[in-house]
């Protein structure tokens, strides 16, 4: 249940957007999440909504954009898509990959008022 | 904080004392929506308080069929508030010099023992310092001070993992020697204390093999987000049908650049291995804070 900690991370974010900013209302937080990122999305949101009651992101809409997992094949020397850690590389079976892309957990934007 | 599932500062005790607020976390805000703007103030009101004004908004203006909303970019981690304090915390351990570890398993896998062994095995040599993270009770700090080594104990409450800020607060509180290991006891966990920095030099991963040799694989992030693995309670490999080396292929496949020593708390097999790699580590931060001074 380490989501709990990320949606808590999401709202002092959305919090020092809104205070820099001087917005009244958030009406949805836009996060870009990794495939790889070792996150539950259902668990999140509910955690997301719990932990918003009470504060400026009460009620907001949580709209998730995932992206893909990526890696560099040591052996074959390219890019390919790594949809599992554990996975070997889809094209000659090593294990040897770097991920590089789709451990994100990031705040995109905010919709506001 | 959160009365769901109970997670957050609230529940946070370090050394039976409860967390402070964080920075940034506890303050309440208070926001001004277009009917009800500051109502605190004494001068005379020249509006209707059931007024609504759609001028207020960032806009200044309204345009009919049109709201006032629009979108501001963050692009920043989530993670970002952690990170930031466990970079305060990773300048700390580096300008005294400190090599810190935190240690991550499962529960039961063994590593209050371990960690009592190697304390016993080093203490002439080292001053050393531990952070215990548990969900609850005092007993592995208790464990630890058996040995005389001085230990803080960190109880989450509900929490699933130990946090960055808890670390520097628990660092604050026990004030470290220069040159000195500090060991840090994550909570018994293979999956959430995965994502969450500390500042320590390496994450280290306790295998034991009373466990399944797939656990690499079931929790792959833990594994990934380690440099080394210590494969524990090998003693009792011969009475097992555990196959060792499976279980370091299954790491290596997650984590191909992971190290590896097969040890035993019990036998003292392989801890020559793990102390002189830990030596190896604190002779490394020691000419680091040389080198930056």
């Amino acid at each position: 249940m380490h989501e709990m900690s990320l949606a808590e991370g999401i709202v002092q974010l959305v919090e020092d957007t809104v205070r820099a900013d001087g917005c009244s209302k958030v009406k949805a937080v836009w996060l870009e999440i990794g495939q790889l990122a070792a996150v539950e999305k259902e668990a999140l949101r509910f955690c997301f909504d719990a932990v918003t009651r009470d504060t400026v992101a009460e009620g907001a809409r949580l709209e998730i954009i995932e992206t893909p997992g990526q890696g560099w094949c040591m052996k074959c020397e390219g890019n390919v898509p790594v949809t599992a850690l554990y996975e070997a590389c889809p094209v000659c079976g090593s294990y040897q990959i770097q991920v590089t892309g789709g451990s994100e957990m990031r705040v995109k934007e905010l919709e506001v008022e | 904080m959160c009365t769901t599932c109970g997670c957050g500062a609230g529940q946070t005790l370090i050394g039976g004392h409860a967390l402070k607020q964080r920075k940034a976390g506890g303050q309440k805000m208070q926001y001004r929506t277009p009917d009800h703007s500051a109502h605190e103030h004494d001068h005379v009101h020249e509006h209707t308080h059931n007024s609504i004004d759609f001028g207020t908004g960032p806009a200044g203006a309204h345009a009919p069929g049109m709201t006032q909303a629009r979108m501001v970019k963050i692009e920043r981690d989530i993670l970002s508030k952690n990170d930031s304090y466990a970079n305060e915390n990773r300048g700390y351990l580096a300008a005294h010099g400190i090599f810190a570890l935190n240690l991550v398993s499962s529960p039961g896998s063994g590593k209050t023992t371990l960690l009592v062994k190697t304390i016993v095995a080093l203490n002439n040599e080292l001053k050393l310092a531990v952070i215990e993270g548990d969900q609850q009770t005092d007993n592995d700090a208790a464990r630890i001070r058996a040995t005389g080594a001085s230990a803080l104990q960190i109880n989450t409450g509900k929490g699933c993992h130990l946090d960055a800020y808890m670390v520097g607060r628990a660092m604050e509180q026990m004030k470290l020697e220069d040159d000195s290991l500090l060991l840090i006891e994550n909570v018994g966990n293979l999956v959430c204390p995965a994502s969450f920095d500390l500042g320590e030099a390496h994450k280290v991963a306790i295998l034991s093999v009373t466990e399944g040799e797939d656990k690499p694989l079931k929790y792959p992030d833990m594994f990934r987000a380690s440099d080394l693995m210590l494969l524990n309670k090998c003693d009792l490999l011969p009475y097992l049908t555990f196959d060792a080396n499976l279980a370091i292929e299954n790491a290596r496949r997650v984590n191909p650049n992971i190290q590896v020593i097969r040890i035993s708390a019990t036998s003292g097999e392989g801890m020559e291995e793990w102390l002189t790699w830990i030596k190896a580590g604190c002779q490394k931060a020691v000419a680091g804070r040389m080198g930056g001074a």
